[in-house]
Order: structure tokens, then sequence, then C-alpha cells
């Protein structure tokens, strides 16, 4: 038999003005199984606590029921004073009578009815509460960063810092990401290379970071703390031990025609590479699809000139399983492609730009790369169809961004201000050129930020036009813009000779795919999403796994820098301690009766529900249960409200204690 | 400010289901904010919607409550990812069998409110409280004893053997 005590709290004034404490109590007092029933000036205060303490001592209590304010305030208070007191902390529930009572109701007679029924209900509740145990796992204190970019690089070196072991894989050949391309950076036009470069160097030689460049997530299995994760290392052909990155294998190979994908396809190089001579690590790769020797079986010159014989055409994809205790997420962005409807998306494409097909028309990237001075033109602005000098460029804002018909709705975020960026750039380079561009609205908010757009403006003499642009043809050598002025109300067109889009951002291609394989979320478009708005903004809600950058969604670098300090810093955190501890509220299938359906595994959203095999003494196999594991339950209880056998139980809210106070009211 | 209080020949009964996150800190916050509502309502909180079994609305009639709310967060702001969307299906379905079976589905409401929406809290539970009154009470439900009542434990000889055959 329970003995149950039940303390009503007067909060000052707050509850005992409307609600008849004592009645409250003395009603209480007579329920089955309470022992014992007191009010009190304030529960929460020393005096109040201690109360509570020696009740449980002296009167040997079994549960506890505290009445008074909300238990998002109080309930962990008074859940640390019970266990103070040696009971399980979670055999104590709070009733609260203040915010859902007394501070909504005048009547004091309505009022006190309706704190009786709130405790009388609590009252049957925690007669079924359960002793609950804490929940701890161990956790591996070494992380994995995936995605080489300035986020993932920022958090792996904050991490590794700190004294931790880092494992950071890098899609491409070399880290660096979107920030290695870029020539100068908004709002200081400092050179993105310079600040970008000794980060990565940095990277590599950090003797708690293992970089694996080339490499892809293959699968990820385990949970906070203890994650597995199984990546697939590509074959490089080229042994990256011996490699001493001399490159003389990239100045020998005679095919040299293939399109440098770092420099958005207009410089070229050859088929054994390295994206960028600053690349990280500065060991080459075999293209195999434009390799001669993989295509025909003839050639073999890289590996007859390198001297520590590094050339390995028969090398294989290595698979590698690494455990680590928390994972952070920074794949950043692509470009919006406009030139056609991408297959299978509901994002209309931009054909009437005529991007892809006009070879004047590029992307802000390709800009970037032409006023980058180790980029395809050493810095020089040149066109891509006959390499001259554009007298007259014309920029477009919002391509993709902020049109709603064509499937994307969310602003860009940094297209404003690298517009700006690059008008200032293309008017250092081009003294007697003209920039133009058409916008919907500048956004610039940001440290220094409307100040150096309006620089483009009032120094660098951009002339901006409010409008969007309807059609742009190719008439001549010429790229004919048609567009209408909406400040003025007029159509203008301008005959330019190079134009540039500012594309949208756009998560990187294989986003929903790599979300599935961490078991994370992603919104209509990709973007991984944190799991809250405000006050969680790095952690997604699955637990140890954190974002840093543009995979969240579009950010400038001030941004994702703050971002992935923010995740180095939770990652941190995690690691403070050898065991995990976490609130014991998590689901449990009663294997008994479970009739291996899975539908709860169909509907939870953390991937906690797992299928375990049950064999009989010999070994034969009786039926596969559903088993939910507790280190990964996020103890919403959904599976539970979708079990058809009523099998899974979630500890704290079973249907034992929702019927129990059902039928008290 | 606060209307001549009424005398009411019959005060409906009205349980609310809501969830941890929204609802249930929303209406925390209309009784920090002191905004005033009927007493009619008593809260039972879940840590999401996704938790509410169709059973318990069931039960809430049996023991005679004469409205019922459902409520959580926003679609789209779960805090457990997708709870809500799972609750909605759930009912939406769930509301089709009521209907069917005969309860006035103005009895049963479902609503979204946000731990910032401590005025929604008010309204919601206001409207339900006043639609209910005009309606009468809840008679259909209270007839029906509950014949059988799964209660969790293995208390049957038949579940007891099933249990030991394993
Ligand atoms: C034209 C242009 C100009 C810009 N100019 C400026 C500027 O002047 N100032 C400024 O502050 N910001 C600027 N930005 C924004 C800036 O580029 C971004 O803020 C920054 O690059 C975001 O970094 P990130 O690490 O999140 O993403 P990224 O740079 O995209 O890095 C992501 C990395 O993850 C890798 N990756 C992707 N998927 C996987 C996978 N599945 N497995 C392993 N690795 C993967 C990628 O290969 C890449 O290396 C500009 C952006 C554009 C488009
Ligand atoms: S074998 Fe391939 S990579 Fe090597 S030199 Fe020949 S073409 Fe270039
Ligand atoms: S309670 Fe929620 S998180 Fe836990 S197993 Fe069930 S559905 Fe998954």
């Amino acid at each position: 038999m329970s003995r149950i005590g039940v303390f009503i709290c007067h909060c000052g004034e707050n509850i005992s003005r409307t609600v008849d404490v004592e009645r409250v109590a003395q009603e209480i007092g007579r329920l089955p199984g309470v022992s014992f029933s007191t009010d009190y000036k304030y529960m929460c205060s020393d005096p109040g606590q201690n109360l509570l303490k020696n009740a449980i001592k002296e009167q040997k209590l079994t549960h506890v029921v505290v009445a008074a304010c909300s238990p998002r305030m109080h309930e962990k208070t008074f859940r640390k004073a019970v266990e103070a007191a040696g009971l399980n902390p979670f055999l104590c529930e709070m009733a609260n009578i203040r915010e859902h009572c007394s501070w909504v109701h005048e009547n004091r007679e309505e009022a006190t009815v309706k704190a009786i029924d709130i405790v009388g209900m609590m009252v049957e509740r925690v007669k079924k509460n359960r002793v609950l145990p804490t929940i701890t796992v161990p956790v591996t204190k070494r992380s994995l960063v995936i995605g080489g970019g300035i986020a993932g690089i920022q958090a792996a070196l904050d991490i590794a810092d700190c004294g931790h072991e880092v494992i950071l894989v890098e899609r491409e050949p070399s880290i660096g990401g979107h920030m290695a391309q870029l020539s100068e950076t908004f709002p200081t036009l400092d050179c993105s290379q310079c600040i970008m470069t000794p980060k990565m160097v940095d990277v590599a030689n950090h003797p708690k970071i293992k970089l694996y460049t080339y490499s892809e997530i293959e699968r990820v299995e385990g949970y906070i703390g203890n994650f597995q994760v199984t990546i697939k290392k590509k074959a490089r052909s080229v042994d990256e031990d011996k490699c001493t990155g001399c490159g003389v294998c990239i100045t020998k190979c005679p095919q040299k025609k293939i399109p440098n994908k770092f420099d958005c396809n207009i410089g070229l190089r050859s088929a054994i590479y390295v994206p960028f001579p600053q690349a990280v690590p500065n060991t080459p790769v075999i293209d195999r699809d434009n390799c001669t020797k993989f295509k025909t079986g003839k050639c073999g010159v890289c590996q007859k000139v390198c001297g520590p014989g590094a050339v390995d055409f028969e090398q294989q994809d290595t698979l590698i399983v690494e455990a680590v205790g928390a994972i952070v997420v920074a794949t950043g962005f692509d470009l919006y492609t406009i030139d056609e409807k991408p297959k299978g998306s509901p994002i209309k494409g931009y054909g009437e730009f005529g991007h892809g097909k006009i070879p004047d028309v590029i992307d802000g990237m390709t800009f970037e790369r032409l006023a980058s001075a180790s980029g395809p033109t050493g810095g020089k602005i040149l066109r891509p169809s006959d390499g001259k000098e554009p007298k007259q460029i014309v920029f477009i804002q919002c391509i993709g961004s902020r049109a709603r018909e064509k499937g994307i709705s969310y602003c860009s975020k940094v297209c404003c201000m690298y517009t700006a960026k690059h008008t200032m750039l293309y008017h250092h380079k081009v003294h007697d050129g003209q920039a133009y561009v058409f916008f919907m609205d500048a956004r610039t908010p940001g440290k220094s930020y409307d100040e150096f757009w309006r620089r483009s403006i009032e120094e660098e003499e951009a002339v901006y036009i409010r409008g969007m642009v309807s059609r742009l043809y190719q008439k001549g050598d010429k790229v004919v813009v048609m567009g209408s002025d909406i400040a003025v109300g007029v159509q203008v067109e301008i005959e330019a000779d190079m134009v540039v889009l500012a594309t949208a951002i756009q998560p990187q291609k294989g986003a929903d795919s790599l979300a599935q394989k961490l078991g994370i979320s992603y919104d209509k478009y990709n973007f991984y999403s944190e799991a809250h708005a405000k006050l969680r903004p790095v952690e997604c809600a699955t637990a140890g796994i954190y974002l840093a950058g543009a995979c969240q969604g579009p950010k400038d670098i001030p941004e994702t820098v703050s971002q992935a300090s923010a995740a180095a810093a939770k990652v941190m955190t995690l690691f403070s301690k050898d065991q995990l501890e976490r609130e014991p509220i998590v689901a449990r299938v009663r294997e008994f009766g479970c009739v291996g359906c899975f539908a709860c595994k169909k509907v939870c959203a953390y991937g906690a529900v797992e299928e375990k095999e049950i064999r009989d003494r010999q070994g034969n196999l009786v039926k596969t249960v559903a088993f939910v594991n507790p280190g990964v339950c996020a103890g919403c209880g959904t599976c539970q409200a979708t079990c058809p056998s009523k099998c899974v139980e979630l500890d704290g809210y079973t249907d034992e204690q929702v019927i129990a106070m059902i039928e008290a009211l | 400010m606060h209307p001549e209080k009424q005398k009411h020949t019959f005060e409906p009964k009205i349980i609310a289901f809501v969830c941890t996150w929204c609802t249930y800190a929303g209406a925390d916050l209309a009784g920090t904010s002191r905004m005033q509502y009927p007493s009619n309502v008593r809260v039972l909180k879940f840590p999401c919607t996704g938790r509410i079994d169709p059973v318990f609305i069931l039960k809430a009639f049996q023991q005679g409550a004469d409205g019922v709310l459902v409520s959580g967060c926003h679609p789209g702001d779960c805090h457990y990812i997708a709870g809500n969307f799972h609750a909605r299906r759930r009912f939406a379905v769930f509301r089709k069998l009521l209907e069917f079976v005969g309860v006035d589905l103005n009895r049963l409401q479902f609503s979204w409110v946000s731990a910032a929406e401590g005025g929604k809290w008010v309204e919601v539970v206001t409207d339900l409280t006043e639609k209910v009154r005009s309606m009468g009470p809840m008679t259909e439900f209270k007839e029906l004893a509950l014949e059988e009542q799964w209660s969790g434990t293995i208390d049957t000889p038949e579940l007891q053997e099933a249990y030991n055959a394993i």
C-alpha cells in the first residue's frame, strides 16, 4: 500500500488568495493511499524543502505530490529534494495549481474545486509511478566532422585544440570548400586564400586530426556517445604515404584538356591533378574517367616519372570503421544550376536566362574564379567566349532565390553582399568599365555590411536598378538584357558584354541521403534542421549530432565560423563527462506481447526502434520483436500510441498512469 | 474589466490533452500573464501529442467529460520532429470513427497552441467551454460501463502462460 505525502504550497499569496489551500489539504488527506497532507507558505524555500524531506523520513512516505507552480518551474527542485531524502526522484509529481488555477480564475470556490481535482488527479497518477533508474551511457571522446569547408575546418580545429581526436571526412580530393574558391571576401576585401590556407595547413599538421579526403560516409550506426561510422575512402590511384607532392606527374601527364571543376570549368587540368595549388593534402588524384591509362590501357606516364613510385593504378576503394561520440555535419552548399530544370526536382529552371547556352552568362562563383589571382585568368576579368575584357557588365540578383513560383521561397542571404563585392572587384580591375545590378531589395544586415554596399554605389559607381529581368539573348557578341526599372517605371535594355547571375544557395547534392544515413531531419529544400530555431540552433534533434555552416541554411563566412565554433563547444560539453546521464523517460517494449509488426519502428523519428531476435534455449528463432534503444529514444511516446498490440510503454507516461488520471476526474 | 459572472445551470467538464513543449507552456504563459478563463478545463500533460492514444479520448468521454481538447505544437514545430504529424493523421481517422459512432464532433476539439500563445490558449478553452455548455451534457458514453480494461499487467492465467512459454 502506498503512503503518499501531499504538500500544498501557498506560494506566498499567489495560490492561497484564490485557492482555499487548507481545504484542499484536508480533502486530499481523505483520499485512499494518502497518509500525509499539509499546506505550507513556500514549499520551494529551504524550510519548505526540509519539511518535505523530514516528512518522507518520519512518515515513511512512498510517493510525493507537491501542489504548487508549474512543473516546468520546480519539478527538478522537488525531485532533487525527494532524492536527497532517499526516494527515487520519479516517485514525485507536481500538481500545477498556480499557472493553471489560482492565476487564471477569480472565483474562490471554483478555483478550490479545480485545485482539488488537479491534486487528486496527480495523487492517482503517482500511485502508478515506478522507480526509474537513471540511464547512463559511456562517451567515446572522439568526434567526426563531415565536410572540410571553412565550417568543418573551424569545428575540427576547435575540438582538436581541446585535446580530443577528430576524424575529418571530405568528399573532394582537397579540403577548403567554397571559401577556397573565393577571390576576396566581403566586407573587408581580404584575400580568401590568404586567410583560408593557413587554417588548411593547420588541419594537415594537427596531431589530433585524422584527415580522410576523397572519402564519403557510407554508414552510421549507434547513438550519442557511441557512434560507429563506416567511411569509404575512394581510390586515389596515388599512395598518400609515398607521394611527396612534387607534382612531376601533373606536368608530364599528356591528358591536359579536362575542365577543372574547382575553376568552375573555365580552366583546364590534367588527368592526374590536385584541384588547386594550395590543396590539402597535396597528393594528386587520378580522374579515372578521363585518364588514358584507365580508358585504353596505354600511357602510364605518371607512374614512370614518379620518383617514389607512388602512382598505383590498382588501388581499390577501402572501407574504414571509426568509433566516435559526436558528429558535426558541415557539408555546406552548392549553387543552383540555372540552365535547366534539375532532374526529379520540383524546382523549375531559368532556361530563359541562357546560362549554359550563352557562354558569357556566368554565375557568381565563376566570377570569383575570374577575379582570383590564382584563377585561370590570373585575376583578369576576361569573358569566357573570346577572352575579351567586358566593358559593360550586368549582375542579376535573386536568381532562384525568393522566387516562389520557381520553387525556392527563401533568401540566399549572401548574394546582395557578394554582388556588391563583385562590382567593386570589377571596377578595380576594369577602370573604364560600367557595372549594372538588377536587384529586388538590398539585404545588408551585418556589421559594416550596409556601408560596404553603399560604397559599391557611391565610390565604385555601380548602377543599381530595382527591377527584374525578363529575358536575356545573344545579339552579335553582346548579351542583351531586357528588364524593368520599377523605381522609375520604365523598360530598360542593356547591351552587355558579360552577365553574372547571383544564383541561389542550395544544400549540396546528396544532402538528403547523408541525412538519412545520420538519422537527422531536413527541410523541403534539404537544408538540415536544427533542434530549435532559436534556442538550439547548432544541435540536431538527434542527440549527439551538431550542425555547422551552410548545410543548415545560407550563411556567410562570419556566421559559418561562429556556428562551427558553437558546434565544437557543444561537442566539448558532451566530452566533459565520462558517462552521459539522461532522463529515463524512454519507451520499453513488452516482448512477450510484441508481434513484430514494427509499426513503432516506422513512426519513430529517431530510429530508436531496433529489431531483436528471441531465441529459445536451443537457439531456434522464436520471433523477432521490437527493441527500443534507450540511448537513442527521445521519449516522445509516438510508438506507444501507435502500437496496435499495446506493447510499447513510455516510462513516466504509461497507459496505467494516464488512465488513472482520467479516472480521477 | 471582467464581465459580471453569470450563473449557469450546467457546468461542462472539459478534459484537455496537451503536449509539454508547446501547449502546456502556452497555458503556463496564460497563467503568468494573469489571463482569465473558465475553470472547467482539467489539463493532462504528455511529452508529445504523438503519445496521445485515441483510447484516452474515449476514456475521457466515458469518465464523464462533456468536451475534450487535444492540443500540441504547430505543424513543423514538434519538439520530437514529427510526433504531431502522426497525431494529426491518427486523429483525422479517429474523428471519422467517432462520427460513425454518433458522437457530436463539436465536443472534440483539436488545436495548435505554441508556448508563446497564452492568449490563444484562453481563446480555445473559452470557446470550447461555451460551445459545449450550449450543447448540454454528453450522455451517450456515460451509460457504457467499461467491461474490460487492459491493465498493463500479466494478471490472467492465459497471459501468464503465454509469458512463461517464451
Ligand atoms: C559567389 C559567392 C561568393 C561569396 N563571397 C563571400 C564573401 O565574400 N564573404 C563571405 O563571408 N561569404 C561569402 N560567400 C559565402 C561562403 O562561401 C560560405 O559562407 C561558406 O563557404 C560556407 O562554408 P561551409 O563550410 O558551410 O560550406 P562549403 O564551403 O560548401 O564546404 C562544404 C564542404 O563539405 C564537403 N562535402 C559536401 N558534402 C559532403 C559529404 N557528403 N561528405 C563529405 N564532404 C562533403 C564539400 O566538398 C565542401 O568541401 C560567398 C558565396 C558565394 C556563392
Ligand atoms: S596514366 Fe593517366 S594520369 Fe597518368 S599520365 Fe597518363 S593520362 Fe595522366
Ligand atoms: S518514444 Fe519516441 S523516440 Fe522513443 S522509441 Fe518511441 S517513437 Fe522513438
